[in-house]
């Protein structure tokens, strides 16, 4: 008993100095914890407070409304209209196999269609939206609605989207939207700051130069999302911004005119402000339909324009290269009395050909002009005259009054990508261009508008705005830019040396249209508000065989792609003139007998509406 | 002689029985039992449902069970001891056989009522078996090899069956349990390092061993921003729900870590998280204060337990509970590596909850019969 109690004491003893040391431990592990607590909820609190915020807080932004653009008139040409749509949440759906082939009935889809559909349903979550069609017809809309009770969980929508009411109209001027892809996305940083999926961005034309005025900003919607991602409560909604309206310079009456003038031929046609630079019309031909691109081109439609042998996909008026003809002879002419070459006594016998340096060179008139004077040559288009004060003249200096003029240099700098220089030659250019030394036969050819001269369309209005003004640098603009820019330095400084020079261009091309014998006479007006002033212009395609000139072909006995270019430049009213134009057809045949004609409607419709141009800019001024 | 008949007569009166509770102790169980309860609502998205009622359901029986066991003299728990301990084994080896398998772990059996976790049981009923085999032992009969082996065998044998179901979690907090009457039998200190040593040179052979899931966890633990997605999302969204708790919480059914479903296993091993999310580091430390005295009730209860049966167990229970606590939240607050380890009476779960209200009884029993010597 003794044995076993004094066993037990010790036991006591044992336990307990055991115990205190398991407490201690215990304590400081206590301690531990207590300050890891502490270190996690108190010192790194705001740490884990953010990173909480991002899991459960998620941004939706929604696409931006796109500013519009405007005629001068405040026309819409290109805005936004509410697209019907049809969403389907596929979870609140109960039976999707049964809805989706109800939809499929009901919207008339194709299989391929259908399959898209399907596809893009299992690629998303089920409490994401699937877009079954993003533009549907009224009809169908209706349609869907009036069976809604049997469509559980299909929501039809109306979204706003891109819409260009004038079709095909103003395509080459405004170009077009589609969904961006990953470059544009890449390539402007709004675009990626503003991306949602189906983002329609500008791919082409102002819509894509003006991307960043045009986007807006997005709504942005912030909603508490859980670990799956699925919304649970909406905390935020901010507006976005709609994107800049822009307003061009551009008359609508006029620019469909143009596309009327034009239609199943391929060409350009241009009007211009000679003293603001405003570019009152511009239009390429054939066009096609920007809508087409606004949700996807169809493969088919897609093939039917790029196989087009017109190339409606290409700009004629900024792209389109042609030897000016004789639409180049006022710059000629002016060179050579700018330079002092000739004066307006020069005379020079036509006699339909001349010899020159071992080269028979043909005036378009077999039998000759006779004895031609500048005002003459200028009025019947004498093509000896021209090879004579040409070759006088020579092409260095001709190049350099013709790039004062506006040729062979983009007209509107950057604006469009697309557009082109053209190019106006010199001996230097061949040289470093082609190696070899310029020969006296090629300026023979410039003189007439031929060889390697090319040119722009635009560039040929410019340069006709330029001598219709009185020779006065001008800048053509398409959009009105309300904070005025800063006009350049050398805006309507003198491009002559001497004034008389371009009233004596000015009086020849008046010849040319009002005047018997004069190569437009028979598209001219009498009426002197509508009287205009002009050059016709035939521009080879190919050299002309000797063998083809014996022949003299018809122009519609001639196949389409060898057909002569027909071009015709003019400004207009003759007294106190206002408006220039260029026109191009190509293959058209004949400038006098193709182009012509076109001006003289053109000219009607452009006075008429000279006056109600005029008022908007008053009413403008009243305003400020 | 006299005197000793009469504080071993242990026919107390239903009352006196009554009166000698520990109320503090029996208080904290209460109040640990609201707050789960409330914990518990919370992960219901502040509903009344599934997890709740169940919860409830499970608190009220139980803790009933704890004052039951209560009057019931220690003197039978001793004598149930051994029996209770194989019976134990028994129910593990049922479950080898037959139980539920779960994912991927074969450790229910099916009461049709409940599905009991016997491992769960094993806690607590290993403490009462090598308390039982102490009682009587001399002192310096317990360092002798029989003796070690013998307790050895006692703890490997349903650590053993418990690995295989596979649950190394409960296994180790088994062996816990077991080495911590170890410790308190007296057990010389220098088996205790030997083996800490021994266990800390053979981890990386240990490791190797390792199935693949436990070694990711391992590996993650030591590295969770590696794989924030995967192996680590546990560990990293319980640091954010604990750290955006704040001083104070974002308060009752706020967390929106765990409203939102960022949180995984919010019902049972991370059901701290979600408590110190909603409640901060106030409340953490209140729940932490209201164990702290859990655990200093049960071993003065120890302390002034006549017997050395009471006693070893009371050490021992006190020492196990502390420990299923510091490895739960270690785990939670990304100081362990993730062992599915329960917080007691928090976790929603009844084996667990079972096996400590079991506990609790014979603690409050042994408070209740503190002057009862076994022979």
């Amino acid at each position: 008993m003794i044995n076993s109690s004094s066993d037990n004491v010790k036991k006591l003893n044992s336990i307990n100095r055991r115990m205190f040391i398991t407490g201690s431990l215990k304590f400081f592990i206590m301690v531990g914890i207590i300050s890891r607590l502490f270190f996690l909820q108190v010192k790194e609190n705001k740490k884990y407070l953010t990173l909480s915020d991002k899991n459960r807080i998620r941004e939706w932004k929604l696409a931006p409304v796109r500013g519009e653009f405007h005629d001068y008139f405040g026309n819409v040409i290109a805005g936004n209209f509410e697209a019907y749509q049809l969403h389907v949440i596929p979870e609140q759906v109960e039976n999707f196999k049964y809805v989706i082939y109800r939809l499929k009935d009901l919207l008339e889809l194709s299989d391929t269609e259908f399959k898209k559909v399907l596809k893009k349903k299992k690629e998303i979550k089920p409490w994401e939206t699937l877009i079954v069609s993003n533009n549907l017809s009224w009809d169908k809309f209706s349609k869907i609605n009036n069976h809604l009770y049997d469509l559980n969980g299909v929501k039809p929508v109306i979204s706003i989207s891109r819409n260009y009411p004038f079709n095909e109209n103003f395509t080459h001027i405004i170009g077009y939207v589609s969904q961006a892809n990953e470059q544009d996305i890449e390539n402007t940083e709004l675009i990626k700051k503003n991306f949602v999926p189906g983002l329609k961005v500008g791919k082409i034309g102002l819509e894509k130069s003006f991307e960043e005025k045009l986007i807006g900003t997005n709504d942005i919607e912030r909603y508490e999302v859980n670990a799956y991602g699925r919304r649970i409560s909406q905390l935020e909604f901010q507006k976005g911004k709609k994107g800049q309206t822009l307003k061009l310079t551009v008359d609508t009456e006029i620019q469909k005119l143009a596309n009327e003038l034009l239609k199943e031929k391929a060409g350009s046609i241009c009007v211009m402000d000679i003293f603001t630079g405003e570019v009152i019309a511009m239009h390429s031909s054939p066009s096609f339909n920007p809508n087409l691109f606004v949700f996807g081109i169809s493969q088919d439609n897609w093939q039917i324009i790029r196989n087009d042998p017109m190339k409606p996909l290409l700009n004629k008026t900024l792209q389109g290269r042609y030897s000016p003809g004789s639409t180049l002879k006022p710059i000629v002419a002016l060179s050579a009395l700018e330079n002092g070459i000739i004066n307006t006594n020069f005379t020079v016998r036509c006699t339909g050909k001349t010899e020159l340096y071992d080269q028979t060179y043909h005036c378009w008139k077999e039998e000759g002009h006779g004895y031609v004077s500048l005002r003459n040559a200028m009025k019947m288009s004498c093509d000896t005259y021209f090879y004579e004060i040409a070759r006088k003249l020579g092409v260095d200096k001709l190049s350099e009054t013709a790039k004062k003029f506006g040729l062979g240099k983009k007209v509107f700098d950057n604006l469009f990508e697309i557009e082109k220089d053209g190019l106006i030659p010199n001996t230097q250019w061949k040289k470093n261009a082609l190696g070899k030394g310029w020969l006296l036969g090629e300026t023979i050819i410039t003189g007439i508008g031929q060889g390697y001269i090319q040119t722009t369309p635009i560039q040929l209005c410019l340069m006709t705005a330029q001598i219709a003004n009185g020779g006065y640098k001008i800048y053509p603009k398409i959009i009105i830019d309300d904070k005025d820019k800063m006009k350049p330095d050398d805006y309507y400084t003198p491009l002559y040396k001497n004034s008389r020079n371009i009233r004596i261009i000015q009086d020849a091309m008046f010849g040319s249209t009002n005047e018997v014998m004069g190569t437009s006479y028979r598209s001219r007006i009498d009426n002197p508000k509508y009287q205009f002033a002009g050059k016709t212009g035939t521009a080879q395609v190919k050299k002309i065989t000797e063998r083809e000139r014996e022949l003299d072909l018809k122009t519609s006995e001639i196949p389409y792609e060898q057909r002569d270019h027909a071009l015709y430049i003019a400004y207009g009213p003759y007294v106190n003139p206002r408006y220039a134009l260029s026109i191009v057809v190509e293959h058209g045949g004949n400038g006098s007998t193709t182009a012509a004609p076109m001006a003289k409607k053109l000219f009607k419709l452009i006075i008429d509406r000279h006056q109600m141009r005029q008022s908007i800019n008053e009413k403008k001024y009243l305003e400020i | 002689m006299y005197q000793h008949t009469r504080l071993t007569n242990n026919n107390f009166t239903f009352f006196q029985k009554f009166r000698n509770f520990d109320y503090i102790l029996l208080i904290c169980i209460l109040l640990l039992g609201f707050i789960s309860l409330a914990t518990m609502y919370s992960t219901d998205g502040g509903k009344i449902l599934f997890h709740t009622k169940s919860h409830f359901i499970k608190l009220m029986i139980f803790t009933m069970m704890m004052l039951f066991i209560s009057f019931i003299n220690i003197k039978f728990w001793f004598s149930i001891g051994y029996l209770s301990y194989l019976g134990v084994v028994g129910l593990l080896v049922w479950t080898y056989f037959f139980g539920i398998t779960s994912s991927g772990s074969q450790r229910w059996m099916n009461l049709y009522f409940i599905n009991l976790q016997p491992s769960e049981l094993m806690k607590i009923f290993i403490i009462l078996c090598l308390a039982k085999y102490f009682h009587r032992m001399k002192l310096e009969n317990v360092n002798s090899v029989y003796t070690i082996l013998t307790s050895l065998i006692i703890i490997l044998l349903p650590m053993g069956l418990v690995i295989v179901q596979p649950d190394l979690g409960t296994s180790v907090l088994i062996a816990v349990s077991g080495i911590a009457v170890l410790w308190f039998a007296g057990i010389n200190h220098k088996y205790f390092i030997y083996t800490m040593l021994g266990f800390v040179i053979s981890l990386p052979f240990v490791i190797a061993f390792l199935k693949p899931y436990q070694k990711l966890r391992v590996l993650t633990f030591l590295n969770p921003d590696k794989d924030p997605l995967g192996a680590g999302y546990q560990i990293i969204q319980s640091k954010i729900a604990v750290g955006s708790g704040g001083i104070f919480g974002k308060g009752f059914l706020k967390g929106t870590q765990s409203y939102l479903e960022f949180l995984p296993e919010k019902h049972t091993d991370f059901i701290f998280t979600l408590f110190s999310e909603e409640f901060g580091f106030v409340g953490s430390v209140v729940l932490l204060v209201i164990y702290i005295i859990i655990i200093y009730r049960i071993i003065a209860i120890g302390a002034n337990s006549r017997s050395y049966f009471a006693k070893l167990f009371c050490y021992g229970f006190g020492a196990a509970i502390f420990v299923f606590i510091t490895i739960n939240m270690s785990m939670v607050l990304g100081l362990l590596p993730i062992v599915g380890s329960p917080l007691p009476i928090m976790s929603y779960g009844g084996s667990s909850m079972l096996a400590t209200m079991i506990g609790f009884g014979i603690v409050m029993s042994a408070r209740v019969h503190s002057q009862q010597l076994i022979a």
